[in-house]
């Protein structure tokens, strides 16, 4: 099958890559870049564990074509925070118990970073609201609730102290 | 900086052991994307496996032509069952002692069925390569309904077993009957119930449903010529098994197979199976001699892989006029799809469904199981339960309901009038189980007065009296449910998987500046075993469980044990993890003693050391004895501080617990809202508080789904109506209810720490909750029972049926 | 679940996209947000030799509100519309319609326009189209033309929008008075069970003029006129519900699915009805 070249900003870094314009935006991600923070669940954007951020909007990159997303600027999970920099709501998931198998965790992660940058004072309900993208067969919600809560407010408190 | 000793308390604390909400040291790489699941590796030269499945639900395969697939560029192999039937792996054995096609050998049988096996270098070839299989099906009569399937005339669907009378659970009756179980006093239960003051009747469907894990079964298996070793990384729920069951049927020895269960993307039972994949994977690494990696996508998961319950229950439930139940009966019909592909231990073709007399102390009881098969997939798993304890409780919890409708007495009243008193534990059920310990009354008056039921019940009646007049279209549900789980399988005696023991194991390794590694034969899929085994250890042997690395899932490691499921790991692996920690410390307990200067009797261990008694001021730690261990040479012991333990429960164990569901129901939409969610365990000794709390609103939300909503369902031609999340039942985290979640803590006498496992009681108890807040909300205008799953459609025809919406 | 192979062109005008269109005609297909498309794609429903996407198309792209002129480019994603303050400001039932479609990832790649001209008789928007009579504005080789939403829906997934055709933006004129959409649906992410579009306005306390329209419970979307006209000249009492309910009942023919049978469909979509006249008579 005939490629084309793809130009992505992935993470903060430029990258290139030959993919057949078909190819699913997940695939390209994690086969041709190893970027394998985010994962596969239904293939039919229902249950949001590929989510990534594409130009500033949460997306479901089962459901991009390798196409659609040339030019894109994209980050993962993998783009929120260095090792030993955890960003708060990495923090937060794991401070609320937010997480167990941890599959639907990089999604939920970076559509809750997006979500709180839409919202940064969100209600619980406007959480759940916002977070209905992105299923999860372990939690049971409650604690991934609770963790972008309370990184909502330590954001809060750390901007107010700020200023 | 001034030297402190620590307090006693402190150095407690510091140990993070038995009772900490200690925070997760999987949560590091799972948050930043640096989880490792089978679908992450990627192996030099590796290719890739897709079937080719079957669109009919039963048909005859007269040709299959592959050579427009083979022609393809990137395709490198297709194999049917023709290519593995020379080596005998056309068909394997299913863990229930039945077998199933690995490809389709002359017919398939369910609707999604494996055909071929496309290898191609990557996906996307693979997934046009299968299109272009052309497969010549001869469709035949399709039963999708066990009653129908028993018929004399039904069509044969087991061609295979034809005229084979007796099966690997005794004889068959009918060419689609699978086994007959019978368990307790028919004819005494029978006179008991000709006898009895009241009898309530039902029959009780619980629906197909899927455990549907967010991450789908897949495998990569790499066969290493030159060395002779098969590699094979999945996601396995049983990787030892899997080895066992992989060499028996491959014939390479099990030293040259390692089988890895990497990170695992929830299970549920979904990844107990041995599925085709697997195998195909295996011949085809072994056939191109490269790395082959085989993915399921969402609607090959939902179609082929391992189903749950299915179970029709009719009951007869007998009691006095003032509610003491005096027998109980149970028929199952249960529908096993085409292959009877059941996960449970080989002595038990229907789990332990014998737990349906639940928490009731009932006198007498009979009960007998028919599995059946249809075209349907095959399955039969534990969904997030031990071995069809979600079908019993679910089962009881509804005759409670119903007999309670029929005698006019308050269901909760009705239950605690029958619970197995304190003083009677341990219990023998008349199904045959010994409940080790309970104290069921404590629990429920509790629940009971956490949700304020007398007031609720009061707010029931206002509302049914304000509907009658005409103010509201909303009716108030309130759902009990007091179950009893078995879990922990089990004692080897009773318990086995094609023959393997379900003991499970433990291998602890110290260090010599003191901290250590533990090694289990059980596996993680979300439950958090590395931080709640290590916190067991802590308390065991006094290194702080930040100390204690926990390694699960590669069987060339670990020790050999039984796997994740049926909410063993605690039960079993855990204790197997206290025994062997105990081995540690008598050992540890001669060093000290050695080191110290005085006799063996003369020290006692406090926390993270060893004192003299009557001195504690002079002790040794635990990593001082730990160095010890290794550099003193300490007369009549060998060096280093080690010690494994396989554990042979000697009883199951029986976690219980109340939970409570308050309902809003609009007659006219059907739509339901949960008000209050009210869950109470008591899974004997607590080891991390957090990691319960988490279990229990993941059950719940499971509960949740497969009551209201969740179902695997077909038409008459056989095919799967829900095959994608559009119509498969998740909820999202709106639809999803806050749950308040409480305890009581009576531990197991018999298991080492007293734990009892929680992982599955939120899904076997909600799921009764649930549903009978539905059919509580209807009880003032009549309704008895309706099946789940309670979708708006379902609910609303329970209202229509009652007249409320003329 | 993995597409077949197609030839990929994004053109960065109308004109090219038609020109392309035109060229390949059967065998191509314009892609919006590719949240309908996509999956079909995947599940090998469709077959796409030439896939045309119009993301370069700035011209497709824009909120225009003047007054209660309202102009949106086929290209504006949902999340765009729930966005937009002016549009929020003028015609807030979009946005509660808008705001029912899927969940937040979906509404950030899907638009209006795929929303609209696919044709899928889930889709919300097009029920409040016909209920807002909104006009569509196409483009073909003939150049440009109007069709109005209560035209445009002939049967599932048949328009009358030609293949050789791009729908451009939609048009309408925000309503006076209150509007409501009421939808029933299984779990965020689903389609409608039922969905109902209100638009009514209230002049001395009697009802001046009402619109309604319903999604999914017909191949197409339905709009009800005999049912709005029900309405017309009461105070949208009791009696005047009812009888816009069995007017409206007259005009759906609902099939059984996954979602319910038909009678059950029939019965939520008169309760959701009277439940959208009561909120959009409470606003008008």
């Amino acid at each position: 099958m005939t490629k084309m070249h793809l130009k992505l900003t992935v993470n903060g870094t430029a990258v290139d890559c030959l993919a057949e314009p078909r190819e699913l935006l997940i695939h390209v991600l994690r086969e041709r870049l190893n970027i394998t923070g985010p994962h596969i669940g239904c293939e039919t954007t229902h249950c949001g564990v590929c989510t990534i951020d594409m130009n500033g909007k949460s997306v479901k990159s089962c459901t991009v074509l390798a196409a659609q997303a040339d030019g894109a600027t994209i980050t993962t999970i993998e783009g929120l925070s260095a090792p030993d920099d955890l960003h708060v709501l990495q923090t937060m998931f794991r401070e609320h118990h937010g997480l167990q198998c941890g599959f639907c965790t990089p999604g939920m992660i970076i559509r809750a970073w997006r979500f709180l940058q839409e919202n940064p004072d969100p209600t619980e309900e406007e959480v759940r609201f916002g977070m209905a993208g992105n299923l999860c067969r372990c939690t049971g919600y409650q604690n991934i609730v609770k963790a972008v809560l309370a990184a909502a407010a330590e954001m809060n408190s750390a901007k107010e102290a700020a200023q | 900086m001034n030297d402190h000793a620590p307090s006693r308390d402190e150095r407690i604390a510091g140990l993070k052991g038995l009772g900490t909400s200690r925070r997760r040291v999987e949560d590091a790489r799972f948050t930043q994307g640096k989880g490792n699941y089978v679908d992450d590796m990627k192996l030099p030269d590796m290719l890739f496996g897709d079937f080719v499945r079957s669109p009919y639900a039963h048909a005859r395969v007269t040709a299959i032509d592959a050579e427009a697939a083979k022609a393809l560029p990137g395709v490198v192999a297709v194999l049917t069952a023709d290519d593995l039937r020379p080596l005998g792996l056309h068909w394997m054995p299913t863990l229930a002692g039945d077998k199933q096609m690995v490809l389709a050998d002359g017919k398939v049988l369910f609707q999604g069925q494996e055909v071929a096996f496309v290898v191609a270098t990557d996906r996307y070839a693979a997934a046009d390569a299968v299109e272009l299989v052309e497969v010549t099906y001869e469709e035949l009569p399709v039963v999708t309904d066990p009653f129908k399937a028993l018929a004399p005339d039904a069509p044969v669907l087991r061609e295979d077993l034809q005229g084979q009378t007796e099966g690997a659970h005794g004889p068959r009756k009918h060419h689609n009957h699978i086994f007959t179980w019978e368990m307790g006093d028919e004819d005494g239960t029978e006179a008991a119930i000709a006898d009895a003051e009241v009898v309530a009747e039902e029959m009780i469907y619980y629906h197909r449903t899927h455990p549907c894990p967010l991450e789908t079964c897949g495998c990569v298996a790499s066969m290493d010529k030159v060395n002779g070793k098969l590699t094979l990384w999945g996601t396995f729920q049983a990787p030892h098994a899997v080895r066992t069951v992989a060499s028996l049927i491959s014939g390479i020895a099990e030293h040259n197979i390692r089988v890895v269960s990497p990170d695992i993307g929830g299970g549920f039972g979904n990844k107990v199976g041995v599925y085709p994949g697997y195998i195909c994977s295996i011949v085809a690494s072994i056939v191109t001699g490269k790395p082959v990696k085989w993915i399921e996508d969402r609607m090959e998961n939902l179609m082929s892989t391992a189903f749950a319950r299915d179970y029709w229950m009719k009951g007869k439930i007998a009691a006095t006029k003032d509610g003491k139940i005096t027998a109980l009966d149970c028929h199952v019909t249960a529908d096993h799809g085409g292959f009877d592909a059941c996960a449970d231990p080989t002595k038990f073709p229907a789990g332990f469904f014998n737990i349906c007399t639940g928490s009731y102390d009932i006198p007498i009881a009979h009960l007998s199981v028919d599995g059946v098969y249809t075209n349907k997939a095959p399955g039969g798993v534990a969904y997030r339960c031990s071995f069809r304890v979600t079908e019993a409780a679910y089962f009881i919890e509804r005759m409670i309901e119903v007999l309670a409708i029929k005698l006019g007495i308050d269901a909760a009243e009705l239950r605690a009038k029958n619970f197995i008193r304190k003083e009677q534990f341990p219990y023998h059920s008349a199904l045959g189980w010994e409940y080790d310990s309970g104290d069921y009354h404590t629990a429920w008056d509790k629940a009971l007065k956490a949700v304020g039921y007398d007031a609720l019940r009061r707010e029931q009646a206002e509302r049914v009296a304000a509907f009658k007049r005409g103010e509201t279209r909303k009716l108030l549900g309130i759902g009990l449910s007091f179950f009893t789980e078995i879990v922990g399988a089990g004692p080897v005696k009773n318990c086995d998987i094609l023959g393997l023991g379900m003991f499970d194991s433990c291998e602890i390794r110290i260090h010599p500046t003191g901290s250590a590694i533990a090694r289990l034969g059980t596996i993680s899929q979300g439950q958090g075993h590395a931080t709640t085994f290590a916190q067991i250890l802590a308390s065991e042997i006094g290194i702080p469980a930040d100390d204690i690395t926990v390694e699960e899932g590669d069987t060339d490691t670990a020790p050999y044990g039984l796997g994740t499921y049926g909410s063993r790991s605690t039960p079993v692996a855990g204790a197997a993890t206290a025994m062997a920690g105990r081995k540690i410390r008598a050992k540890a307990q001669m060093i000290a003693a050695y080191l110290l200067e005085v006799h063996d009797d003369d020290v006692e261990f406090d926390v993270d050391r060893f004192v003299i008694k009557g001195a504690p001021e002079r002790f040794k730690t635990m990593k001082e004895i730990a160095f010890a261990s290794y550099n003193q040479a300490i007369p009549g012991l060998e060096p280093g501080l080690e010690a494994v333990s396989y554990y042979d429960p000697p009883n199951m164990t029986y976690p219980f617990g109340a939970y409570i569901c308050v309902m809003e129901i609009d007659v006219d939409t059907g739509v339901w809202e949960i008000r209050q969610f009210y869950a109470l365990d008591d899974c004997g000794t607590r080891i991390n508080p957090m990691v319960i709390e988490g279990q229990v609103h993941g059950g719940a939300t499971e509960g949740l789904a497969i009551a209201m909503g969740q179902e695997l369902a077909y038409d008459e031609m056989g095919n799967v109506k829900t095959g994608t999340l559009m119509d498969f039942f998740l909820p999202t985290a709106v639809e999803t209810p806050h749950y308040t979640t409480d305890h009581t803590e009576t531990p197991s006498p018999h298991h080492p720490i007293g734990a009892k496992g929680v992982g599955e009681s939120p899904n076997v108890g909600s799921v009764p909750a649930y549903s009978n807040a539905v059919q509580d909300a209807f009880r003032a205008f009549g309704h008895i029972h309706a099946h789940m799953p309670h979708d708006h459609a379902r609910i609303w025809k329970i209202a229509d049926g009652l007249g409320l919406h003329a | 679940m993995i597409p077949a192979p197609f030839t990929y062109h994004r053109p960065a005008d109308i004109a090219s996209a038609l020109k392309i269109l035109g060229e390949y005609g059967d065998d191509a297909r314009v892609v919006a947000g590719g949240h309908s498309l996509i999956p079909m794609m995947k599940l090998r429903l469709t077959a796409i030799d030439h896939l045309i996407d119009l993301q370069g198309v700035e011209s497709l792209r824009g909120i225009r509100v003047s007054g209660r002129d309202i102009r949106i480019g086929a290209m504006v994603t949902q999340a765009e519309i729930l966005a937009d303050r002016a549009l929020a400001a003028a015609v807030p039932v979009l946005a509660e319609a808008a705001l029912q479609i899927a969940d937040p990832q979906v509404r950030n790649l899907g638009t209006i326009g795929g929303n609209v001209a696919n044709g899928d008789p889930g889709n919300d928007l097009p029920a409040l189209m016909q209920c807002l009579d909104a006009t569509y504005e196409i483009e073909g080789p003939g150049g440009p033309r109007d069709v109005a939403a209560r035209d445009f829906y002939d049967s599932a997934y048949v328009t009358a929008r030609a293949d050789d055709e791009i729908l451009l933006a939609v048009r309408f004129t925000a309503p006076e008075g209150g509007a409501a959409y009421v939808k029933q649906k299984r779990k965020i992410g689903d389609y409608a069970t039922a969905a109902t579009a209100v638009a009514l306005v209230k002049s001395g306390g009697k009802c001046a003029s009402a619109s309604i329209a319903m999604t999914n419970l017909a191949d197409t979307p339905v709009w009800a006129q005999d049912a709005g006209a029900a309405l017309v000249g009461t105070d949208c009492s009791p009696a005047a519900v009812k009888a816009a309910v069995a007017a409206m009942q007259e005009a759906i023919s609902p099939v059984e699915d996954n979602r319910g049978p038909v009678d059950f469909k029939r019965h939520v979509a008169g309760r959701l009805l009277a439940e959208a006249i009561a909120t959009a008579w409470s606003r008008a």
